[in-house]
């Protein structure tokens, strides 16, 4: 849209246009989640400290230790960058970057408000919950080729917990989606607005049940504790991550902290109403596309910091488990993935399928936003709508 | 390469699909290892499942009333799945495979060769 | 004639062949695999662009998420030394080398052959851009309703059109035979070696 604007106007060529289009929303994103990974490390003390009563940064400097944040990153980077000797060299310094790629790419398809999204895919949950996949390999390929036992054991256990936990994961994102009767994100998202009753994971009992599944598998797939046996820093010295230091540790912990802030961003389209807060402050305010442009985008603007707010809140619950709940053992791991997620997740499905089916309207009232309906920005629509060939 | 100055049709996804395909022969072919080879039939199997999702795009050809639409999309679905399922009995028979021969080259597994 | 699919198109193609040509000739099988995965990805990317947008989502999800796990898995309970390579003989080579190529050129014509393959229809950029609407039409395919059937113009080619609930039930029940199979096959027969049939058996679910 932007990118027609500017071959309109100013007479760039196609491909020029998109190309610099897709560029400035990739460095957006980029700086989106490096500031979500700095701040979180911070946070992390912060949580941890609290939690488990003891000191977090307080002797750096800044107002509540933020330079701390600062003074890691100046760390990294001046660090010597070490690569074993036995280690196979590209696919030791591949492996990072194929983990921080497969959670950039998770942005491009997480709409962050009312069609505010890179790209915006017919089938984003789907891509969404591949791409998330895919980080496992960065972890395989940097225990693998790090020619040590620990790192290997660390992979190994990766592999078997991340690929796992994909099945219950997978059957949680489905059941959302079932009711929703869409794969696209923006959708899902839309058509939870209203006031928070109108949220997916009050639909029905079943989903509420889900969304906590949901949420457990996500820890697992994430890598967090309790599940962070890859990195059982008390038996396995690090896991994958004992070879790496400095910048190529960073951008595994950069990735760390892009998939948790993703996964929950997820939750939040899925379960959590997206934009669409508790309270529909945007309607109550009239900042709606069929007012004026500027209050509809005032309108997206407001949705995105309820968006971000939410997945924030997602993170902190994980650091809260994190600094809370203490490691399971790999057999315990695969015994609630096998033997207590999958069957729950699956009588779940099966529960909201028969539930939707008796009950169509839902139990609650569907209640309206106040006032007019917020009109969706035009890009939003459905391409029949629009009069194109569908 | 006229193919290059024209834009993207059919033809310069077929050539994709071939290049994948041959890979996949070649791969299977010069491999000693029983992973190799199988990675060798994931490229095949790739290589037509381009094709079929090139001739599905009505978009991409001068006779569009013949592309195969939701047909090609969905053959390729049934590749992809029986693809998985190809790959996790092979897996399963190499496993075995290095079970009783405590390597996986294929070509130490002879003792049936008259 | 640059568009922005012409761009993605040799970026992806690009990046398909390289990477196919790089695992046939890595004699390293977890470089090879990383090959394989970044060829495999670049194959869904193609997907997207031909506006197949549900298969390459399943591409990414089942093919690279699922299948390529599994096969790294394979390399890994299978390797012996830290990076194993096995060599081949310059004569193998060259055999397969041969063969491959005299292929490769008879696919390359025929993929050339056929004029109204060479000229898109409409300028390619347009439903592309858009992604196609293909999710609903394949569930309902899959239950055997051709919602697309009333799309096409051809009353010849409407009659053959057929739903797919068969196969789909078939490849369902195919595939839960595959994974007891794959269970029964790789389960562990010595007693010496407990551990290694479990990941696998979870991965097939």
């Amino acid at each position: 849209m932007i990118a027609e604007y500017l071959t309109t106007r100013f007479g760039l060529p196609e491909w020029l246009a998109c190309g610099g289009v897709a560029l400035v929303q990739c460095l957006i994103l980029l700086g989106i989640m490096m500031f979500a990974a700095a701040l979180f490390t911070w946070m992390e003390r912060k949580v941890a400290g609290r939690i488990q009563d003891r000191l977090g940064p307080t002797r750096v400097g800044g107002r509540f230790g933020w330079l701390q944040s600062v003074a890691d990153g100046v760390k990294l980077l001046a660090k010597e960058d070490l690569i074993p000797g036995e280690a196979d060299g590209l696919l030791f310094r591949l492996a990072p970057y194929v983990s921080f790629c497969a959670a950039f790419c998770v942005y491009l398809a997480l709409p962050f408000s009312n069609g505010w999204v890179a790209q915006h895919l017919n089938v984003g949950v789907f891509f969404i919950v591949a791409i998330a996949g895919l980080e496992v390999f960065g972890v395989i390929l940097g225990g693998y080729s790090s020619a040590s036992k620990w790192s290997l054991y660390g992979a190994m256990r990766e592999a078997a917990q991340v690929v796992s936990y994909e099945v219950p994961l997978g059957l949680c994102v489905v059941i959302p989606v079932m009711v929703a009767g869409t794969l696209d994100l923006v959708a899902i998202g839309n058509m939870q607005r209203g006031w928070g009753v109108n949220w997916l994971v009050f639909h029905n009992p079943f989903l509420f049940i889900t969304f906590f599944i949901y949420a457990l598998c996500t820890l697992a797939s994430t890598n967090r504790a309790p599940f962070d046996l890859a990195e059982a820093e008390s038996e396995l010295v690090a896991g994958f991550l004992t070879e790496y230091s400095g910048f190529r540790w960073s951008v595994f912990f950069m990735a760390e902290y892009g998939s948790m802030y993703a996964m929950s961003g997820l939750g939040a389209i899925l379960f959590l109403g997206g934009w669409h807060g508790p309270i529909p402050l945007a309607e109550m305010l009239g900042l709606s596309y069929a007012n004026h442009a500027v209050l509809g985008w005032l309108g997206d603007l407001l949705g995105a910091g309820n968006f971000l707010c939410k997945a924030f809140l997602g993170v902190a619950a994980m650091m809260w488990l994190r600094w809370t709940l203490p490691r399971l053992r790999i057999d315990q791991v695969m015994t609630t993935c096998l033997k207590y997620c999958v069957p729950l997740a699956a009588a779940m499905f099966v529960g909201t399928m028969l539930w939707t089916y008796a009950l169509p309207g839902g139990l609650l009232p569907r209640s309206t936003p106040l006032g007019a309906v917020a009109e969706a920005p035009p890009w939003t629509a459905p391409r029949a709508a629009r009069g194109e060939r569908p | 390469m006229p193919l290059l100055n024209q834009p993207v049709s059919l033809s310069h996804y077929l050539l994709v699909g071939a290049i994948l395909f041959a890979c996949g022969i070649v791969c299977m072919a010069t491999k000693r290892n029983a992973i190799g080879v199988l990675m060798g039939v994931e490229l095949v199997l790739n290589g037509a499942a381009v094709n079929f999702v090139a001739f599905s795009a009505p978009f991409l050809r001068g006779d569009a009333e013949l592309a195969l639409g939701l047909d090609g999309h969905l053959m390729t679905l049934f590749v992809i799945v029986l693809a998985a399922a190809e790959a996790a009995v092979a897996l399963a028979i190499a496993l075995c495979y290095y079970n009783t021969h405590a390597t996986i080259d294929v070509d130490q597994g002879d003792e049936l060769r008259g | 004639m640059i568009n922005w699919h012409t761009c993605f198109f040799l970026l992806f193609a690009t990046i398909t062949c390289a990477f196919a040509v790089a695992v046939v000739v890595s004699a390293n099988v977890v470089r090879m695999a990383v090959c394989l995965i970044a060829s495999l990805a670049a194959v869904s990317g193609l997907y997207f662009l031909a506006a197949a947008d549900f298969v390459a989502a399943m591409q990414l999800m089942i093919y690279v998420g699922g299948t390529l796990v599994l096969l790294v898995f394979g390399v890994m309970l299978t390797a012996r030394g830290p990076f194993v390579s096995m060599k081949i003989t310059p004569a193998n080579w060259l055999m397969a080398g041969l063969a491959g190529g005299a292929l490769l050129i008879l696919l390359l014509c025929a993929a050339t052959s056929v004029d109204a393959w060479k000229t898109a229809a409409v300028a390619a950029s347009a439903p592309a851009a858009e992604g196609g609407h293909t999710v609903a039409p394949i569930g309902m395919a899959l239950l055997g309703i051709r919602v697309d059937a009333l799309e096409q113009a051809n009353p010849a080619l409407r009659g053959g059109i057929a739903g797919y609930l068969l196969p789909f039930e078939i490849v369902s029940v195919h595939l839960l035979v595959v994974l007891v199979g794959a269970a029964h096959l790789a389960r562990a027969r010595r007693r010496r070696r407990p551990a290694e049939a479990v990941p696998d058996a979870s991965r097939s679910a």
